[in-house]
């Protein structure tokens, strides 16, 4: 194999950041260098330096990037523009974002081929096709006359990666390009450029977070961390013996099966790039950190086919830091009484057209649920986008209000009467700690809103319980007179479950509370809802489509799709002898650290549309096991041992 | 027995409870941090900063020519006394001469002489001459003098401006030494080198140039008309700056009528959305459809109307005109809604569905406490936006209304009216433009300074342009 991409000692600053510091790595033809990192870690401006397109105020500072024969910072504009989707090809995160919404999409495709190959008209069209055909479109011919909004995300995608293609690069650069997909679409889409890069024999730089990506796809691997690349190796060593401390520590940080202890956290944060940094970038929250370490930066160490960047290399031994303190979750023996129970809740949402705004259709968001949640137990919610459970949450809080059936509580049935006791009893944290607290109001009153309006407590005594929240959740005592804009996601995430907490709720209703954070402050956030449940007794509504999580913080799992429960039980019977094809797909589309996964056949297709949900069971037309009785009927639950109810036909007794 | 009587007009105590409103405005930002930092950031800018000195002064004039009242007549009796139909304001009283050393006609700027021919009697000989005007130069002895006094009076003018604006900035330096806890010589080189975190440089500099142009017109207009007379030969200088209060009052009352319209409205029709969405955009889609020249002529005209027929309401002129005025106001209000009535319609109903909103509804918060605590506060920066940006735009629409004859009352000072009388003279050979001229140069100073203020504003406010977080 030869050295495809060659980058030397790059410096990119922007503003008086230096964003990536001295990075140096080399990508080979047929080769996949995943370069991993938290966000902020500057692994995005490396790929944008490289393609030479640094947003405003950035600029290449020093060091050397050469493609092949070609010194990329030496090229005039001009030629950049045809290396650029030429010779090297960028694939970005949210495809709705990078792709024309007013044109068709086979028009963009002809566009990168007119540019890179000369192509046009017929041959132009015939080329896209096949382009559409190599990426795993079903029906091209269609597809290329669909505009973007016509498209489901991972269609969006893979039309991204065949304009990628058009210019035949030699080299694909992949930023976070599954990052915007569940699981199921992202294994079809990582499927399509493992499959594209070994016939193509292109060098792929595939920029991500996630580890399991990693492990799947991955032929080398670079760990940055502020900046700096910190380690390098094959995949095979890393996986196998991380050595920097920082990789060590996010292996420990990512929630694994079977393992109900405690996750590690790193403490503290990443530093900041505007200020002059002495010593190893990651002393400050190192547990194996020597005085030496804050004084001189280290220098690269080799061990083996590996190199890192630590004062300790290969003195640590095995030994991972282990988390303070055991497990403490309080596994309850006897069955607790039911806190909450859902019955044949729906949640349809009418279709309103022409002059008069007659209904014309709904839209079955949530189709009739129906579960349990014992008190002081969690049940998580799992299902692909779109699929309607956070509507079950918001339904369960009558923020949506809900069609049919009846919630109740303590066996007391919610209505509009009793809404401000639900509202005492049952809380909810959101996904986007951003979008959850309001920029223009201090801590302290964020957490006194609820208190105020449900008249929790003595009113002078108040303020003495945000001391106790803020301390509870773990954040310092001064946060209370501080804008939600002076704290981090993960501490911003903190408030917001102090804000739940603050009108001393028994279930709280988690809305994917750790999809928008970094793995490391995910795992701080599920301790602490761990850490809450033991002490306060809570109940958790715990939505989230990722099954890791699941698998740490859960009691029992309902999966979702299209509306409607299919499996429903305890959580390890779910994860570990799942009985529903959709529930076995994904599990087997989830990325595993050991690589071994991508074995089992994929799901193909995409979820359908809520508004005209298939006939008989819905999810027939992506079931490998579909048969003519799934075609016409939906089939009945059928409980199993152990409490474990499964909705196919494949398991009803008949 | 006081020599005065106080006359308060409509908008007079209406502008008055604006400048309280926004005192008390000022002070509640103060003791807001999140609050203050967008303003900090309109501090930090040069432009900003000198445009809102330009901006300062204008509304000095204007509120000292919002301070009325009338003179007592000089032979009413003592217990029963009575005034002078004419109101006069603070600033009349401060300019004194302009307002009362009325010529007969047209005088070109600094002339000594009239603008037409007229029979003059000398000593018997009638002969057809530019007369001497009756204050315009009459200090001087012969037309010989007259450019050589100009120079030694804008000479004398800028020397005075300079020093006293000198002496200004030297106590101002001392006074923020002081607080800053440096020497003063510190204090000045930091301040020379730019590296006071905000723009005193600039500031200095336009204090000088607004110093100096006040003392050069002071010296000048001490014996001449500066920029003229007008048809009936009064000071084109006293109608312009009396001009600049009219212009505030239109730009700052009419945003007091379109806000609470404007507020209201688009934030209930985000918030709420259904039948409530429904039946504010029809309002103001209907609003927007009728041509607004239409609503305002209509609707001025039947004030003037109701004036008219009953004049036993309105003890002097003024309040006539006044009354007017704020009718003008009233309608320019009604019609000037919609644009941020819809900006703040979209803007809530993309707010209404964020989570800190769900969240707020989950704890059973009051709608009227979403609203003020969750939806206000996070518009509040499109509604200041739009009000520095509409101000400007009102301005010059009272200009254009008055032009066309449905705008302020014919006896107000309004720089649309001198535009309006200036219309004839144009085609007049030689050509009077100073009434035209001097209409214009104000008005663009004022609209320009609060042009140059709002892109600060709009520059501290944006989020989208990365101000804040």
């Amino acid at each position: 194999m030869s050295t495809l991409l060659k980058v030397e000692q790059l410096v990119t600053e922007i503003g008086g950041a230096r964003v990536v510091d001295g990075v140096s790595f080399t990508v080979a033809t047929g080769e996949t260098y995943a370069l991993l990192g938290e966000s902020g870690c500057g692994k995005s401006m490396t790929a944008l330096s490289l393609m030479r397109l640094l947003p405003d105020g950035g600029r290449i500072a020093s060091g050397i990037v050469r493609l092949g024969e070609s010194d990329v910072r030496a090229l005039p504009e001009r030629e950049m523009r045809s290396v650029r989707g030429g010779r090297m090809a960028m694939i970005f995160q949210e495809p709705m974002l990078a792709l024309n919404p007013v044109m068709k999409v086979g028009e963009q495709i002809v566009e990168a081929l007119a540019l890179h190959r000369g192509l046009s008209g017929q041959p132009a069209r015939e080329a896209a096709r096949a382009l559409l055909d190599a990426v795993g479109v079903a029906d091209p011919v269609r597809r290329l006359d669909s505009y973007p909004f016509e498209l489901s995300g991972g269609l969006r995608q893979r039309m991204m990666i065949a304009m990628a293609l058009a210019g035949e690069p030699e080299l694909l650069i992949a930023d976070e390009p599954t990052t915007a997909l569940d699981v199921t679409i992202q294994a079809q889409v990582l499927d399509v450029l493992r499959r594209l890069k070994g016939e193509r024999g292109m060098g792929m730089l595939l920029i991500t977070h996630d580890l399991g990506v990693v492990a799947e796809n991955a032929d080398r691997v670079g760990v940055m961390y502020a900046g700096e690349l910190i380690e390098e190796g094959s995949r095979a060593d890393f996986f196998a013996a991380p050595q920097h401390p920082y990789s060590r520590m996010l292996f420990r940080a990512l929630p694994r099966a079977g393992d109900s202890g405690r996750l590690v956290t790193i403490p503290g944060q990443v530093p900041k790039l505007t200020e002059p940094l002495h010593g190893c970038r990651f002393a400050a929250r190192c547990p194996h950190a020597a005085p030496r370490c804050r004084q001189e930066s280290p220098g690269w160490q080799a061990l083996g086919g590996q190199r890192v960047r630590c004062h300790f290399a290969g003195q640590l031994g095995d030994a991972v830091p282990q988390a303070a303190g055991e497990a403490v979750t309080s596994q309850l023996t006897q069955p607790a009484a039911d806190l909450l129970r859902a019955d044949t809740l729906e949640v349809h949402f009418p279709i309103r057209r022409g002059l008069f705004q007659r209904t014309v259709g709904r839209v079955r968001a949530v189709d009739g649920v129906s579960f349990t949640i014992p008190a002081g137990r969690t049940l998580a919610l799992v299902g692909e986008s779109g699929c309607g459970k956070t509507t079950v949450g918001k339904a369960l809080l009558r923020l949506v209000e809900p069609t049919a059936g009846t919630v109740q509580l303590d066996n007391e049935t919610l209505g509009e009467r009793n809404l401000a006791r639900l509202r005492r009893q049952a809380q909810m944290v959101f996904q986007d700690p951003f979008s959850s607290l309001n920029p223009r109001m201090r801590v302290a009153d964020i957490l006194l809103e609820g208190m105020d309006a449900l008249k929790v407590g003595e009113a002078t005594q108040r303020r003495a319980a945000v001391a106790r929240l803020l301390k509870q959740v773990g954040l310092p005592d001064d946060a209370g007179g501080r804008y939600p804009h002076a704290f981090s996601g993960g501490q911003r995430q903190r408030i917001a479950i102090a804000r739940a907490l603050a009108v001393a709720p028994r279930l709280v209703i988690c809305d994917e509370p750790t999809s928008a954070l970094d793995v490391s402050v995910q795992a701080q956030i599920l301790n602490l809802l761990k850490d809450l449940q033991a002490e306060l007794g809570l109940a958790y509504l715990f939505i989230t489509h990722n099954l890791a999580v699941v698998e740490y913080l859960a009691h029992e799992v309902a999966v979702m799709y299209l509306g409607r429960i299919v499996e429903m039980g305890p959580a390890a019977d779910i994860l570990r002898t799942p009985r529903h094809p959709y529930t076995q797909a994904l599990i087997a589309a989830v990325p595993r650290l050991d690589g071994r996964g991508g074995q089992q056949a994929r799901l193909a297709g995409d979820q359908p549309s809520p508004l005209d949900p298939p006939s008989g069971c819905h999810f027939h037309p992506r079931c490998p096991h579909a048969s003519e009785t799934c075609r016409r009927v939906y089939p009945r639950a059928s409980t199993l041992a152990g409490n474990h109810v499964v909705s196919c036909h494949l398991l009803t007794p008949s | 027995m006081s020599a005065i009587q106080p006359v308060i007009l409509w908008t007079d105590a209406l502008v008055f409870a604006l400048v309280a409103g926004v005192t008390g405005l000022v002070l509640y930002i103060r003791r807001h941090e999140h609050l203050r930092a967008p303003w900090a950031g309109v501090a930090r800018q040069p432009m900003a900063m000198g445009s809102a000195l330009v901006l300062a002064v204008f509304v000095v004039i204007g509120l000292l020519d919002s301070l009325h009242y009338r003179e007592r007549l000089p032979d009413s009796p003592p217990d029963k006394p009575q005034y002078s139909v004419e109101v006069l304001s603070a600033f009349d009283a401060l300019v004194g001469p302009l307002r009362t050393q009325q010529e007969k006609t047209y005088s070109a700027p600094l002339a000594m002489h009239l603008y037409a021919k007229e029979f003059v009697d000398h000593d018997g000989v009638v002969v057809r001459e530019y007369p001497r005007l009756k204050y315009g130069g009459a200090h001087l002895e012969s037309a010989a003098a007259h450019w050589a006094d100009i120079v030694r009076r804008v000479l004398l003018g800028s020397v005075q401006g300079l020093a006293i604006a000198l002496l200004l900035v030297g106590v101002l330096a001392a006074w923020q030494a002081r607080r800053s806890r440096q020497s003063y010589g510190e204090w000045l080189t930091v301040f020379g080198t730019g590296r006071l975190g905000w723009p005193g440089r600039t500031l200095a500099t336009m204090l000088a140039l607004i110093a100096i142009a006040i003392a050069v017109l002071l010296h000048l207009a001490a014996g001449y008309h500066v920029l003229g007379t007008d048809k009936v030969g009064q000071d084109v200088l006293y109608i312009s700056l009396k001009s600049i209060r009219t212009g505030l009052v239109i730009g700052t009352l009419t945003t007091l009528v379109t806000l609470p319209l404007a507020v209201v409205l688009g934030i209930a029709a985000g918030y709420f959305r259904g039948w409530v969405d429904d039946v504010i955009q029809y309002v103001y889609t209907v609003l927007n459809s009728i041509p607004g020249v239409l609503l305002i002529a209509a609707a001025v005209l039947i004030v003037q109307v109701y004036i008219e027929s009953n004049p036993e309401l309105f003890d002097t002129a003024a309040a006539r005109a006044d009354i007017r005025l704020l009718a003008l106001c009233l309608i320019m209000g009604m019609t000037s809604w919609t644009g941020l009535a819809r900006l703040l319609r979209g803007e809530s109903l993309k707010l209404s569905t964020l989570d800190y909103v769900e969240a707020a509804r989950a704890f059973g918060v009051s709608h009227s406490r979403i609203l003020g605590r969750h939806i206000f506060p996070n518009v509040f920066h499109l509604v200041l936006i739009a009000i520095v940006l509409d101000f400007s735009g009102l301005v010059l629409a009272e200009a254009v209304l008055s032009y066309v004859g449905v705008g302020v009352d014919p006896s107000m000072y309004s720089w649309g009216n001198m535009i309006n009388g200036a219309r004839l003279e144009l085609a007049r050979e030689p050509v009077v433009w100073w009434q035209l001229g001097a209409a214009f140069a104000f008005m663009f100073t004022l609209v320009l300074a609060a042009n140059l203020f709002a892109d600060g504003v709009r520059d501290a406010f944006d989020p989208r342009l990365g101000g804040r977080r």
